[in-house]
């Protein structure tokens, strides 16, 4: 163990070393490393955030779906009642269609049946007339009892 | 190289094996070299790796890299409660160069001495005149040359933390404390205790390595002496053990540097 100048240029080797690492290793190096763990950090917090998202979708969808459904079947029942009413609707207008149909039906006949009346009253009447006319021909002067056979028509 | 009758005897060759290059000018060049070298290794692998540090997903070379620093990193955070610059820089730089130095004993004991010895004869010197140690924990020079160093910083910490005259202050006034008269006659004491305090420090961090890394340097060397056939029965499990001693001291060397700047950065 002899101690001379190699003690002198150890010590400055070890400074010049100490000064690069000090530069050039040690800061990029931690940094990096720091930059590192924050990384990790942050995707864990954004992988631990991401599940409570998907958490709070499948929630949310789910109370969608079962919302839709009981709109469905609110829409159905809806649906349900409107035909039912409908076919409500139908039967009574077909009802009272049907009544007027008959009760015209029944108006023309009785009409014709009027009419048919009329006109044999007024066929009646004239074969009564000229019955009556030929009847009276030879006797009655038609100008004479004119105005009696024109009241004789008429009541007939 | 086993000693026989026409090789160097066994002093001889545990002499030559201990002598330092340039040793007569009062310079080591073998420890010089050796160490600028490794660190250099370290500097261009650390720095290559922090050239290309990614935040994303971390190659094998940075993976290393980044394993040394972090295992660096949280020693410093559990001892070291200042905020500072230096002190990781300083970690890494001792923990990684002096297990690089340390780590020159894993090589054959002969095998760089040799091939200097060739090269040394091939540029006409005498091959029996040239020396290398590869070892550079192994030559007191080193690890006091760190140790020193890190007293500077401890020294340097001191003053940062306390501002001047609070460190000198603290020089005459801990470890023991008293008021009034007590404080004079104590001052002396204190001074003393707080220079072996200080001295201590480098001896201790100094010794520790080198006794550590020299006497398993000359165990290699005296293995070297057996029989070839017979060096593998104590020299592998020397070389193993080894591993651990390489490792170790690399640490406590780092471990203490931090509790010392710890401590310097702290009230008494």
């Amino acid at each position: 163990m002899n101690i001379n100048l190699s003690l002198l240029g150890q010590m400055i080797t070890f400074g010049i070393l100490i000064w690069f690492t000090m530069k050039f290793v040690w800061p990029p190096l931690t940094q990096m490393m720091e930059e590192r763990a924050k990384r990790i950090a942050d995707g864990l917090a954004a992988a631990d955030r991401a599940k409570q998202d998907l958490a709070n979708a499948e929630k949310a969808s789910a109370d969608k779906l079962r919302e839709a459904k009981q709109q469905a079947a609110e829409i159905i029942a809806q649906a349900e009642k409107r035909a039912a009413q409908l076919v409500e609707e139908a039967k009574v207008a077909a009802k009272s269609e049907g009544e007027r149909l008959l009760a015209g039906a029944q108006a023309e006949v009785d009409q014709q049946v009027h009419q048919a009346k009329e006109t044999l009253r007024q066929q009646v009447a004239e074969l009564a007339l000229a019955g009556a006319e030929k009847i009276l021909r030879s006797e009655v002067d038609a100008n004479k009892h004119s105005q009696l056979l024109a009241s004789i028509k008429a009541e007939l | 190289m086993a000693a026989s009758s026409n090789g160097p005897t066994a002093t001889e060759y545990i002499q030559h094996h201990l002598t330092h290059a340039g040793a007569q000018s009062g310079f080591h060049l073998d420890t010089f070299w050796v160490a600028l070298i490794l660190g250099f290794v370290f500097l261009a692998v650390f720095g290559y790796a922090a050239r290309k540090a990614t935040s994303g997903v971390p190659g094998k070379l940075q993976n290393f890299v980044e394993l040394i620093v972090e295992m660096v990193d949280n020693q410093i955070k559990d001892a070291f409660h200042a905020k500072s610059k230096v002190i990781g820089p300083l970690s890494l730089t001792i923990f990684v160069w002096v297990f690089l130095m340390n780590s020159m004993d894993f090589l054959p004991v002969d095998l760089l001495p040799l091939i200097a010895q060739h090269i040394g004869a091939a540029l006409g010197h005498d091959p029996h005149h040239v020396y290398l140690r590869v070892v550079p924990t192994a030559d007191a020079n080193q690890t006091f040359g760190m140790s020193l160093t890190v007293v500077l910083f401890i020294i340097g910490f001191s003053i940062k933390a306390k501002g001047l005259f609070g460190w000198i202050k603290e020089l005459f006034t801990a470890p023991f404390h008293a008021d009034g008269f007590m404080k004079i006659i104590l001052a002396p004491v204190n001074f003393a205790f707080q220079l072996i305090e200080l001295a201590a420090k480098p001896i201790s961090l100094a010794l520790r390595l080198f006794g550590n890394m020299y006497a398993g340097e000359l165990i290699f060397i005296l293995i070297a002496l057996l029989p070839f056939w017979i060096q593998w029965v104590l020299g592998a499990p020397w070389a193993i053990f080894h591993i651990l001693v390489v490792t170790l001291q690399a640490f406590v060397f780092m471990m203490l540097t931090i509790v010392y700047l710890s401590l310097a950065v702290e009230d008494h």
